[in-house]
């Protein structure tokens, strides 16, 4: 393909909203005050106010809108075109949780409204507590974590406490070479050593070396074992039950990682498989919009031998007495906790919104969501397993998969000297989004499909239609993908010299003259491929 | 380096590391062709300390690309003497000259027969094909 000309977003580069600002103007003239003024200097002693004012953007409101507008344009989002971005999956959300959660009731709540004021969010928030109970089978919830590596740290916490409880230290944390980033990184801020194991033939956990690991560590030392079922492959471990025991055995916590919660929802439970700590990635399984860095929330349920420790306060209910009915509060008496996660209880409109949604579809609706999820994957993995895409990308391990699958893009690279990347950069001028590359680290050259089960055939077609295209145009024309993209807002990304010399400030003064220098170029900014969620 | 270069005067370690021999109790450690071009292209390279103790079949450095950060696993045992201090500013050349100026640590070996298990060109290029 020619390349396109250049676009007019292409031609304009992204300027910050400081770059626009000019002395004096404002976006609004507020009208005087109805009371007589009293200076600053008469409010707040001397010595606590500032020297010089801050320094924040002035702009007129039609340029701030006109630049946040602009902004958003500049993005791929899930509104414009299939996403499918292996491990976070990126569904439809829902416009009917929308409207709830803007209700005024529960958008203008004030968090530090007084729990005796604030008994209707009290209500919801125990009764998604009680729904995520029942989803992952699994007695104790506490919705404060608010993202999925926060709830790996609770999680991490938890069992700490659970084993200072009974007297144990313990110092190693098992966790699979499947495993997501996010599980070693927590293991190390909790303190503790992560060890890992080796993946079997089949994708699953290597059951000779998971032994071999735990004789090696010494079963006491054993704290926890961190898994993902399906794994991060979108395989679902056979041998689970036999891995609890295992560790059960030792004395170690089973820790579920729910990212990839929204394969069994309504066909099988985290707690029914042995489980004792599990995070939920609201903003993923229980729709949300995400990707943006927030807000989200990681709630954790655990067993009853954890639930002692959960974090404080537990929003409770009380029965009815008196004449009245019940309540719900906040329970601060809870000795055994490992204390508050947070300030305040948690990112309220995601509760929301994830309540909703649990009740729009109700228990027979999520589990449709999540066989048609697995079915659009299986799906997906078919039609990729046709054709070009079939033997320049195989399948890393055959069999059939959970809601997400990941394709080797090595026989490309060796025969058609396309990389992943390019093939992902190519994916964006047919508007997809990539799918996650290089992830997970097992598979050489991986290509990471989540489809989601709000895809339609066609939608998932189009894109294996897509892959093909750009298989056969490498045949004839290597370099095409290589340059790619050519029709995004800004073209291929030097991922390099941002890695090396990145930027991350700006000055105010200036910032016009260290662009130019090139030393603050912000269409060069950029980030790792991979996860829209942390 | 474009093209897949294995040198014959060289050792291989499965874990894509290659060997130099300095004499009868020394050798450069560095990682091969296939391991740079896996990686991508390396942002960062994180040595360890001259004096430290690297275990065979043990990480000794971290290598960072643009896809992700490995260990690098040390193909023989014995005492760090030297470290590519080139690389902190230019790790590039970890892909552009893996066998030459892309060298990471000089190491005093411990145990100078362990040079015997390791592979040869031929066998390590046979591992990759596999």
């Amino acid at each position: 393909m020619t390349p396109l000309a250049e676009a007019p977003m292409q031609r304009e580069r992204a300027t910050t909203i400081y770059e626009k600002s000019k002395t004096g103007r404002r976006a609004a003239v507020l009208p005087d005050a109805g009371v007589p003024e009293t200076p600053i200097e008469d409010l707040i002693p001397a010595n606590l106010l500032r020297s010089d004012p801050p320094n924040l953007p002035e702009v007129a409101e039609p340029e701030i809108v006109r630049h946040y507008n602009r902004l958003s344009r500049r993005n791929f989002d899930l509104d414009s075109g299939f996403y499918p971005l292996g491990s976070c999956t990126m569904k439809h959300n829902p416009r009917l949780n929308e409207r709830v959660a803007a209700l005024p009731g529960h958008a203008r709540l004030h968090p530090a409204q007084d729990p005796r004021r604030a008994q209707g969010a009290l209500e919801l928030m125990y009764l998604l507590q009680q729904s995520l109970s029942e989803i992952c089978g699994l007695p104790g919830v506490s919705l404060q974590p608010s993202a999925g590596s926060h709830g790996e740290l609770a999680g991490l916490l938890l069992t700490r406490a659970y084993h200072a409880d009974r007297g144990e230290t313990r110092s190693k944390v098992l966790a699979p070479d499947t495993a997501h980033g996010t599980n070693p990184a927590s293991v190390t801020m909790a303190g503790y050593e992560v060890v890992k194991v080796a993946t079997n033939e089949r994708g699953g956990v290597d059951m000779d070396d998971l032994r071999a690991k735990i004789a090696a560590e010494g079963p006491d030392q054993i704290a926890s074992l961190m898994l993902t079922n399906p794994n991060t492959l979108g395989l679902f471990d056979e041998n689970i039950e036999e891995i609890a025991a295992l560790i059960h055995e030792a004395g170690g916590t089973l820790y579920y990682d729910g990212a990839n919660l929204n394969a069994i929802m309504g066909r099988t439970r985290p707690g029914d498989m042995g489980f004792d700590i599990v995070h939920l990635n609201l903003h993923k399984s229980f729709s949300q919009p995400h990707g943006g860095g927030g807000p989200g929330a990681g709630p954790i349920a655990v067993s009853s031998r954890i639930e002692p420790f959960l974090p404080r306060p537990q929003v409770v209910r009380k029965d009815a007495e008196n004449g009245h009915g019940p309540s719900f509060d906040l329970d601060f008496d809870r000795p055994r906790s490992i204390g508050r996660l947070r300030g305040f209880q948690g990112n309220f409109g995601v509760f929301v919104r994830s309540y909703a949604y649990i009740l729009s579809l109700g228990a027979d609706g999520l589990t449709e969501a999540s066989e048609t999820a697995v079915l659009n994957a299986n799906y997906l993995k078919a039609r990729l397993a046709e054709g070009r895409a079939g033997e320049r990308l195989p399948i890393a391990f055959d069999r059939h998969c959970m809601h997400e699958f990941v394709l080797s893009g090595r026989p490309m690279k060796n025969e058609l000297g396309l990389a992943t990347l390019d093939l992902a950069k190519r994916l964006l001028d047919f508007g997809f989004h990539p799918p996650t590359v290089y992830f997970p680290l097992l598979v050489d050259e991986a290509l990471m499909v989540e489809p989601t089960e709000t895809e339609t055939k066609e939608s998932l077609d189009a894109f294996a239609d897509a892959i093909e295209e750009i298989l056969a145009e490498a045949e004839s024309d290597p370099e095409a993908a290589k340059n790619a993209p050519y029709s995004t807002p800004v073209r291929r990304l030097d991922e390099v010299r941002a890695t090396r010399k990145p930027v991350v400030r700006q000055s105010f003064d200036a910032p016009a003259a260290a662009a130019a220098t090139g030393e603050a170029d912000f269409n060069d900014a950029t980030s790792p491929s991979g996860g829209s969620d942390a | 380096m474009a093209e897949a270069n294995y040198p014959d005067d060289l050792r291989y370690h499965d874990q894509h590391d290659w060997v130099r021999l300095d004499g009868d109790d020394a050798a450069l450690f560095g990682i091969t062709w296939f391991a740079q071009d896996t990686l991508g292209e390396v942002v960062f390279f994180e040595p360890p300390e001259v004096g430290t103790t690297v275990t065979k079949d043990q990480p000794y450095a971290e290598v960072e690309s643009v896809k992700a950060v490995s260990d690098v696993i040390a193909p023989m045992s014995g005492e760090v003497t030297e470290v590519n201090d080139a690389l902190s500013d230019s790790p590039e050349q970890i892909n552009e000259d893996p066998y030459g100026e892309g060298w990471m640590i000089k190491v005093k070996l411990a145990s100078p027969e362990e040079h015997e298990s390791l592979l040869t060109a031929a066998e390590y290029q046979k591992l990759l094909d596999r």
